[in-house]
């Protein structure tokens, strides 16, 4: 077994051997211009790109000429929004998320704020999900869009993607979801789940950084961006650039991959997640497992402990390649805002790890990464103040504590 | 982050950790911090009749260098006097472990707890004193 053990395949994934492979011949043997016309090397390399396309879509149930190339989920979001606010603004200017959301949704959003547009801001409930009703109610006349991702980021909770584009279908608005942690995990598919925008990333399938893709419906209804980046008017005038063809043919391959093998490898993912989080909890019954324990992703548990500080435990599982919940290496020693979202108290976001699993874990790894957390939570607990005043009956809450 | 090789001593091997009896009026103890900010500081100091500490102990809920912090001051207080010990500065805890700016607070904190627990040591012993005369 190799040290450290990399359990945050949710913030990247190693390339996939293969993908590997079918990128080699694009960097220097047939590395020309997808978009050069006159001779072969051109396209090459454009044959390449639209066999990418048609792997990428098929991952999502879409047409490949709906497939949008960007240089990552960053870049389709912001395209998607604000392309989406640009095009629409004479039909609206209202637009909804959640507080949830990554910040590649938040922040585009936020901007739009600036703009004149109008941002609801949707609450969520203690395991990370949006009220429908509530959703459904904030649609106006005015409403041009609406971006829910398909599963956190964080905690792994699913929204229900379906039902929400059927809601923004009725009322008539475009739906926008941020699928980058769902794909290639669960099933997706724009045309049983109503979805007009899709943005995806490459690095997070086993696929190299740099790449990604939105989704743009073409019919019913035909969807329109306003470009972001003007140019020489690639990818349908909506994204200009020339073509990343290396990292497209390896985003490509990815997705092949992923829609090969999602139904032995995900099964394999969870049950592993499953044993990883049943032997924490068994031992640590006090820690708290965050976001919905059904409706979620498969490869990823997310769990506070309560009594122990993150960082520090981040910091004594050092063999373990996990993320906090708590971004505490600034002065302000901010807990994650998702988790906050969730109304968990600060001492519980403060002390969050998230584990996620991915193709090449090992059921060893999985042993070691529960026996190390277990044995390292115990050794904190044990230096810990607050655990020693809960073990003499303290209510914690009641305390006057000298915030500083 | 790069921890420094004397706070990542501090934290896997802590000094003095645990409790003394926080009823013993040769105990003084202080707790700071709070469990929002990310941290909590219990620091304990026993004291003789010439005030000279005797014993000293702490548990920290707060990252590495929170831990390192109190464990540091644990140290420094054995042995030392009362007096001595109020004139603890977080900077000499800061130059010792060499804090990153980010985690001056966790030196902050420690000469807080030093402070409280002596406080706390002075208002028993008053109280003491004042029981002692009435008798």
């Amino acid at each position: 077994m190799k040290l450290p053990v990399y359990l945050d395949y949710s913030a990247t994934t190693p390339c996939d051997p293969r993908v590997v492979q079918r990128m080699l011949p694009f960097f220097s043997d047939t590395f020309g211009n997808a978009a050069s016309r006159s001779h072969a090397f051109g396209w090459t390399a454009e044959a390449a790109v639209e066999e990418a396309r048609a792997q990428v879509a098929r991952l999502i149930g879409a047409h490949p000429k709906e497939i949008l190339w960007t240089s990552g989920s960053t870049e389709a979001n912001n395209l998607a929004i604000k392309g989406v606010a640009a095009m629409y603004r004479q039909k609206g200017n209202h637009l909804i998320t959640a507080i949830t959301e990554h910040k590649a949704v938040l922040d585009p959003m936020k901007w739009l704020e600036t703009q004149g547009f109008e941002v609801t801001w949707l609450p969520v409930d203690r395991q990370g999900h949006v009220d429908l009703a509530q959703l459904e109610a904030a649609i106006t006349d005015k409403t041009i869009l609406v971006s829910l991702m398909a599963a956190n980021n964080e905690i792994g909770t699913l929204h229900p993607i379906a039902d929400i584009g059927a809601i923004c279908k009725r009322k008539g608005t475009l739906f926008h979801t941020d699928a980058t942690q769902a794909a290639g995990k669960i099933p997706l598919d724009v045309e049983a789940q109503h979805v007009d925008l899709l943005s995806l990333s490459a690095h997070k399938m086993y696929g190299p950084k740099g790449v990604g893709c939105l989704y743009v419906r073409r019919k019913n209804p035909r969807v329109r961006l306003t470009a972001q980046m003007d140019g020489g008017g690639h990818e349908r005038g909506m994204r200009s650039g020339t073509l990343n063809v290396t990292g497209i043919v390896g985003m490509g391959e990815a997705a092949r991959i992923c829609s090969e093998e999602m139904a032995t490898e995900i099964p394999r993912i969870r049950a592993l997640r499953e044993r990883l989080e049943q032997r924490i909890l068994r031992a640590l019954p006090d820690a708290v497992r965050n976001g919905d324990p059904e409706a979620r992703l498969p490869h990823l548990a997310n769990v506070s402990f309560p009594y122990v500080e993150g960082e520090s435990l981040i910091m004594g599982v050092k063999e373990l390649a996990v993320s906090s919940g708590s971004a505490c290496t600034s002065a302000s020693l901010e807990p994650s805002y998702v988790l906050k979202g969730l109304g968990l108290g600060d001492e519980l976001a403060h002390s969050s790890i998230r584990f996620s699993l991915g193709r090449f874990t090992t059921e060893q790894e999985v042993d070691f990464a529960a026996d190390r957390v277990i044995h390292e939570v115990k050794r904190l607990r044990e230096m810990s103040p607050l655990w020693e005043m809960v073990q003499e009956g303290v209510d914690l809450s009641k305390v006057k504590w000298t915030v500083h | 982050m790069a921890y420094s090789d004397k706070v990542l001593d501090h934290y896997q091997n802590p000094r003095n950790v645990g409790s003394l009896d926080k009823d013993d009026p040769n105990v003084g103890t202080g707790v700071v911090g709070a469990p929002e900010c990310g941290d909590v500081m219990k620091l304990q100091i026993k004291v003789d009749d010439s005030g000279k500490i005797v014993d000293a102990k702490f548990k920290t809920y707060g990252c590495g260098s929170a831990i390192a912090s109190s464990s540091l001051a644990t140290e420094w207080l054995k042995g030392t006097s009362v007096d001595a010990a109020a004139q603890i500065k977080n900077t000499q805890i800061v130059e010792e472990l060499s804090l990153p700016p980010v985690k001056i607070h966790c030196s902050v904190l420690a000469e807080d707890a030093i402070k409280a627990a002596i406080d706390d040591w002075k208002k028993k012993q008053g109280a003491t004193k004042a029981a002692e005369a009435k008798g």
